[in-house]
């Protein structure tokens, strides 16, 4: 009564040697299948080297190649040589050279005599397997494979699309059913010998050897012919990554390995001199029966696999650089933009820091400078408020500050004499929430000292880059959350919509806005802006404001009782 | 991708072999232990002129990581570089009096070396201030790391350059051989960095950091590129093509996803702010050897005579790759 192991071994042979000693020492016969690849003097050594155990053994020697029928004929040879001649075996495991066990021998084998009918294999339908290497599944077993997926993928791929173009399907065995699963399997000697000795064997085999990747479906899809004792999981630890290939295993993976509480672990890296000082370390006692339970490690490999198939939203640097609209999220969290609030209201940042729990800053695109809050010269991340720096990609500029900031929301002032580069971008970025008050430009124009030529010019000029903007931000691929009012209505209710949009940042205090932010003095624009249009230019941005001023004629401060409610 | 497009690419990379093939006539063996070179080693490339102060360090860094031979160009040093390195025994030591500058600072004479003893290793191409720092450096050899790329038929691997620098004028704090830079030089900018593709290349050009910051804010564009791919599976057929920035074949500067996921990176601390600086930038100015008529060594020196603090209270203290990666300045990609 023990398992017998069926190792595939193709390098790093001292490894191999080393745990074949291990289970040899544990009582378990070892048949081992060597690469035909391996030149004839390294296959000695590794011959020599283990010639001393007499529960060692080596198969004849196939030549291996990745995805084809020879892995399958490997352990076919092997299994044979291993029911033949060592009749007290009750389980087969499969195992490769780069297979290291993580718990005392007899546990293994206490768990297996504990469960002697059934049979250790993944074994799942194709229509429930989501991780196929090429995106093929049952396609696998209709499809032919003559080529290399390796060494002649344009060829691999293009015959597969040939063949589904024209139809072509190949007709499966009857009474097969499709199954596939990780090919490294524990089965009873009942189970192994029936597959192996069944009279139909040379019809399944001349089917298989033409089935992709055959070791992940031979003996998954025939263990379903003879047993119905099937466990559909691998007692071995072999976790894959996105391109199919096995994660490894590394000295640093110790304490995980060890609570995982599974057989054997695939793939270790052959130079992981700790984890195999500690678990092939002898005089270990058996003592634990737990299940094994690989749920962290597996955690951690998805994890792994999502960092680089999705990657961290609005991260870009020197290995992630997404194209465009493939971010999986343009900036990192979301942020508030605001667009004319500070020309109508006095101190507005200094309000809207005091009501919101968020950053708040200047205009960071202006042209002379970045605008940091609080007037820093350098922030978050070291960014520096050179313009020019700024100016260089201001588009880097935005998602450095708020990947920078990240845990603390960011707000800003934009308006039309800021540099309107990053304005597209926020327009489609979800995380933007743009809050614009048309016109309201026009205010720091209304109490300059200029000359009102130059006035005029510089409304035209603004009025024209704002229009731009608007027609940005109305544009069907605008995904950012965005408000825009003009002038005249905000003047009109200012408090309703500000209420709106603090609420969406987050309140610092959860209660209504009981201080409103103070408004300049408008006396006078309405007048101002008839100027204008007696000047031949049509400031068509700001609403209705009747010449005649009568809204300017509403006193600067008594605007504060009515927006109070108490 | 055209053809003619492709085409041009492999005559410039012929054209950099035959140019690396015609300066290993400046080359002068001083201690050539290359035979010491197994199969499977990893190799380390530098060029270097007067850095005695920091070899020491340098090689004991890359020991440990596990690099198994370092070939190294001495371009004409009167500090004792030379001396000490033909003595080290896994230093093979080449000797070059010829212009840094029209060596193209250096890379033909590493790409023929390259090509001479990097054929099937992989191969570090890094400067004696550069260090690298990869996911995992702490407890994984670098072996493991190339063997994972192997695995996952990865032939390049990057690593930002990222400028560290101490607390306070660079030259308060002198630096001493066998020192670790980075007990002086630990602090570095963290977030201001702007990546731009190279669509001829194919690579991706990253400038910032504490040099655009300081010497370059009214002149972002003259700010020294960051980008490196540092690490590669050799192929005589290879060049690098402006120092390690980017490679030819192309395909080799494809070291960044372009789908939203994160491929493996790591960083090159660079430890140029020490003391020894303003001496060096000095030499340098004088000796007009380094790129773009050394217009940043110019620029450094205007800066250094008046504030050489780069300091500021954003600046991030250097822990450990994981630090770095939560940051954003390296990746883990799939390797876990």
């Amino acid at each position: 009564m023990t398992v017998g192991i069926v190792m595939l071994v193709h390098n790093a042979f001292d490894r191999a040697e080393q745990v074949a000693r291990h289970w040899s020492a544990g009582g378990c016969p070892v048949v081992i299948h060597v690469d035909r690849k391996v030149p004839q003097p390294a296959y000695q050594d590794f011959v020599k080297a283990l010639s001393k155990l007499d529960n060692v053994r080596f198969s004849k020697r196939h030549r291996c190649e990745w995805g084809t029928w020879s892995l399958v004929a490997a352990s076919q040879t092997a299994s044979e040589q291993m029911l033949a001649e060592f009749p007290d075996v009750t389980h087969v495991y499969l195992a490769s050279g780069s297979c290291l066990p993580l718990r005392p021998v007899e546990e293994l084998q206490q768990y297996l005599a504990d469960r002697p009918h059934t049979n250790f294999i993944e074994s799942v339908t194709t229509e429930d397997v989501p991780w196929t290497v090429g995106g093929l599944s049952l396609e696998r077993f209709t499809l032919r494979f003559p080529f290399s997926w390796k060494k002649q993928r344009k060829l691999f791929d293009t015959y597969v699309k040939l063949q589904r173009r024209f139809g072509y399907r190949r007709r499966i065995p009857q009474g097969l059913e499709p199954h596939l699963g990780s090919q490294w399997w524990c089965l009873t000697r009942q189970t192994l010998s029936a597959i192996l000795e069944d009279p139909d064997r040379a019809v399944y085999e001349r089917y298989f050897k033409r089935v992709w990747i055959p070791d992940e479906s031979y003996y998954q899809t025939l263990v379903r012919l003879y047993s119905g004792m099937v466990e559909s999981r691998s007692l071995t630890l072999s976790k894959f990554d996105f391109q199919g290939k096995p994660h490894i295993f590394y000295d640093d993976h110790l304490q995980l390995l060890r609570r995982s509480n599974c057989f054997v672990a695939r793939k270790i890296w052959p130079r992981a001199n700790r984890l195999y000082d500690a678990f092939l370390a002898s005089g270990e006692e058996a003592q634990s029966l737990a299940e094994p339970n690989p749920g962290k490690i597996d955690r951690i490999f998805a994890k792994a696999v999502e960092r680089r198939t999705r990657g961290r939203a609005g991260l870009y640097m020197q290995s992630r650089f997404p194209n465009p609209d493939w971010e999986n999220g343009k900036t990192c969290a979301p942020y508030s933009v605001f667009e004319g609030f500070s020309d109508l209201f006095d101190d507005f940042e200094g309000w809207l820091g005091k009501m919101v729990g968020a950053r708040v800053h200047g205009p960071l695109f202006a042209p002379d400078r970045v605008h940091f809050s609080s007037r820093q010269r350098i922030y978050a991340g070291a960014l520096c408020d050179s313009a020019a720096l700024r100016d260089y990609n201001p588009v880097a500029f935005l998602t450095n500050l708020v990947w920078n900031t990240r845990g603390e929301r960011q707000c800003f002032q934009f308006g039309p004499r800021d540099n309107q580069e990053p304005a597209w971008f926020m327009a489609t970025d979800s995380n933007a929430q743009i809050s614009v008050i048309t016109g309201a430009w026009a205010v720091p124009l209304f109490h300059s000292n200029l000359n009102f030529k130059d006035i005029r010019r510089e409304a035209a000029r603004l009025q024209k880059i704002e229009a731009e903007h608007l027609h940005v931000l109305r544009s069907p691929h605008t995904k950012a959350r965005v408000r825009i009012w003009s002038m005249a209505d905000f003047v009109e209710s200012p408090m309703e919509p500000l209420q709106t949009i603090i609420d969406e940042i987050g309140v610092r205090h959860p209660r209504r806005l009981t201080e409103a932010p103070r408004m300049v003095d408008l006396q006078g624009f309405g007048h101002f802006l008839q100027n204008l249009k007696n000047q031949g230019m049509q400031p068509h941005l700001m609403g209705d404001f009747p010449a005649s001023d009568r809204q300017g004629q509403v006193p600067a401060s008594p605007r504060k009782p009515y927006l109070v409610k108490k | 991708m055209g053809a003619w497009m492709s085409y041009r690419l492999r005559l410039q990379r012929k054209r950099w072999r035959i140019r690396a093939f015609r300066k290993r006539r400046e080359l002068s063996e001083v201690a050539n232990r290359t035979a010491q070179i197994k199969p499977g080693d990893i190799v380390a490339f530098t060029t270097l002129r007067n850095e005695k102060v920091r070899l020491e360090y340098f090689l004991k860094y890359y020991r440990r990581l596990g690099v198994d031979h370092f070939v190294m160009v001495d371009n004409a040093s009167d500090d004792g570089s030379r001396e000490y390195l033909a003595d080290q025994p896994d230093v093979s030591l080449w000797g070059s009096a010829g212009s840094y500058k029209r060596s193209r600072f250096g890379v033909d004479w590493l790409n023929w070396l390259q090509w001479q003893y990097g054929h099937g290793h992989w191969c570090l191409t890094v400067d004696p201030d550069e260090f690298l720092v990869y996911p995992f450096c702490d407890t994984r050899p670098i072996r493991a790391l190339t063997d994972w790329l192997d695995a996952s038929s990865i032939k390049s691997f990057s690593a930002m350059l990222l400028d560290m620098y101490p607390k306070g004028p660079i030259d308060a704090f002198p630096y001493n051989s066998g020192q670790d830079p980075f007990e002086i030089a630990s602090w570095f900018d963290s977030g201001n960095y702007t990546t731009m593709r190279n669509h001829k290349f194919g690579n991706l050009w990253i400038q910032g950091g504490p040099r655009a910051r300081a010497f370059f804010p009214d002149r972002p564009e003259r700010a020294p590129a960051l980008n490196k791919i540092p690490l590669v599976k050799w192929h005589r057929q290879y060049t690098y093509v402006s120092s390690t920035h980017m490679l030819l074949p192309r395909g080799l500067n494809a070291v960044y996803d372009e789908w939203g996921g994160e491929k493996a990176s790591g960083i090159l601390l660079h430890a140029k702010f020490l003391d020894t600086f303003s001496q060096k930038s000095a030499e340098e100015l004088e000796r007009r050897q380094h790129y773009a008529n050394s217009h940043e060594y110019r620029a450094y020196h205007e800066r250094l005579k008046d504030n050489p603090d780069l300091w500021c209270k954003w600046s991030e203290r250097y822990i450990n790759w994981r630090q770095l990666e939560i940051l954003g300045l390296m990746s883990k990609g799939n390797w876990a």
